[in-house]
């Protein structure tokens, strides 16, 4: 077959054989890769299963940062009315840091979701086959003589072995992204815990120096712009505050 | 002619596809062996979709073992620049 296909495939095709090589053992008896099969099955489900617990600790994690990130703004108020403008603009610096890790929850939450999709679809394509491979050994062990159907079923578990590969191969992307994702979760929970939360930018996310510094960049104004519109909600702005957004007439901040 | 694309589908095409399926696949290769992202992602993408416009579904309850197998639509460039070298997307 090599040769009549492309190189990228073959390369491929040459893993997911050796793969199936290294999973198949000839002494097994047929029943026996039919159970194989059904225990394989149980595992996508269980990576489901992970993939979703995954999914609900971010969650978790995403409601934790939103209230983080209205209590800031609280304090920031509350701050200001009381005259303490650099401590406004710490629990602002704060608020920003904490809608940016949001932001990037929002996008590992969409990807989970993407993931656990494809999982579902990879278990319920597996089981037809699963359960077709089931029908087809029975129908072959009536039809053939033994060493006939040997042939023959061992050509159908191959073709269920490579589904089985291939949800393998899903699988194990899935849990490689949500155990990158949970080392980064737990790693900004410590952080938020020891108070150190506007460090977030120091962990590894895939971002190179040149995005920090841009983010930093961008996350000045921002910050800016929530000062001035508590101070001009408070009445404080010294010349007319920059309309930001949409919050122009939301209540001033409860004084003290 | 049997295709999958790892993690989608396998899709039946016609043998007569096969000359463009190589074309298709040869341009990512190439990039690929260049080692110069630009263009794979465009490249790899118009090759999954000829597979899934050309190509008919076979159906789940349908056992067959296919002779083209295609990495993941979300591969990327670091683990199939890797897999030509040996690890990558499956390891050796």
């Amino acid at each position: 077959m090599a040769g009549l296909t492309g190189r990228m495939s073959t390369v491929i095709k040459a893993k997911v054989s050796k793969l199936l090589d290294r999973a198949e053992d000839p002494s097994e008896t047929l029943d026996y890769s039919y159970q194989k099969q059904v225990e394989q099955l149980q595992n996508v489900k269980k990576g489901i299963a992970d993939v979703v617990t995954a999914k609900k600790r971010l969650q978790m994690q995403e409601s934790s940062l939103q209230q983080s990130v209205v209590k800031l703004d609280t304090q920031a108020r509350q701050a200001m009315a009381g005259g303490n403008e650099e401590l406004a603009r710490a629990a602002l610096e704060r608020k920003n840091v904490a809608q940016t890790e949001l932001q990037g929850l929002d996008t590992q939450v969409t990807e989970l979701e993407q993931q656990q999709e494809k999982l579902t679809d990879s278990e319920k394509k597996l089981r037809a086959k699963i359960e077709a491979f089931r029908t087809k050994k029975e129908v072959i062990k009536a039809q053939y003589s033994a060493a006939e159907a040997q042939v023959r079923i061992s050509e159908a578990a191959t073709g269920v072995g490579e589904q089985m590969a291939d949800v393998g191969l899903a699988m194990q992307r899935a849990v490689d992204k949500t155990e990158n994702m949970r080392a980064r979760a737990d790693a900004v929970g410590e952080l938020e815990a020891a108070g150190t939360f506007d460090d977030i930018t120091q962990l590894g996310s895939g971002e190179d120096d040149i995005d920090r510094q841009l983010k930093e960049l961008s996350s000045q104004p921002a910050v800016d712009a929530d000062l001035a519109k508590i101070k001009s909600e408070l009445g404080q702005g010294s010349e007319p505050a920059p309309q930001i957004a949409s919050g122009g007439s939301e209540p001033a901040g409860q004084g003290q | 002619m049997i295709v999958r694309i790892s993690g989608e589908d396998q899709y039946r095409l016609d043998d007569s596809q096969r000359d463009q399926l190589n074309e298709l696949e040869e341009k990512v290769v190439n990039i690929v062996e260049s080692g110069a992202e630009d263009g794979f992602g465009d490249a790899f993408a118009t090759l999954l979709q000829f597979v899934r416009d050309k190509g008919e579904p076979v159906p789940a309850d349908d056992i067959e073992s296919s002779d083209v197998i295609l990495p993941p639509a979300d591969v990327t460039f670091s683990e199939v620049t890797s897999d030509f070298t040996g690890e990558g997307l499956i390891p050796d």
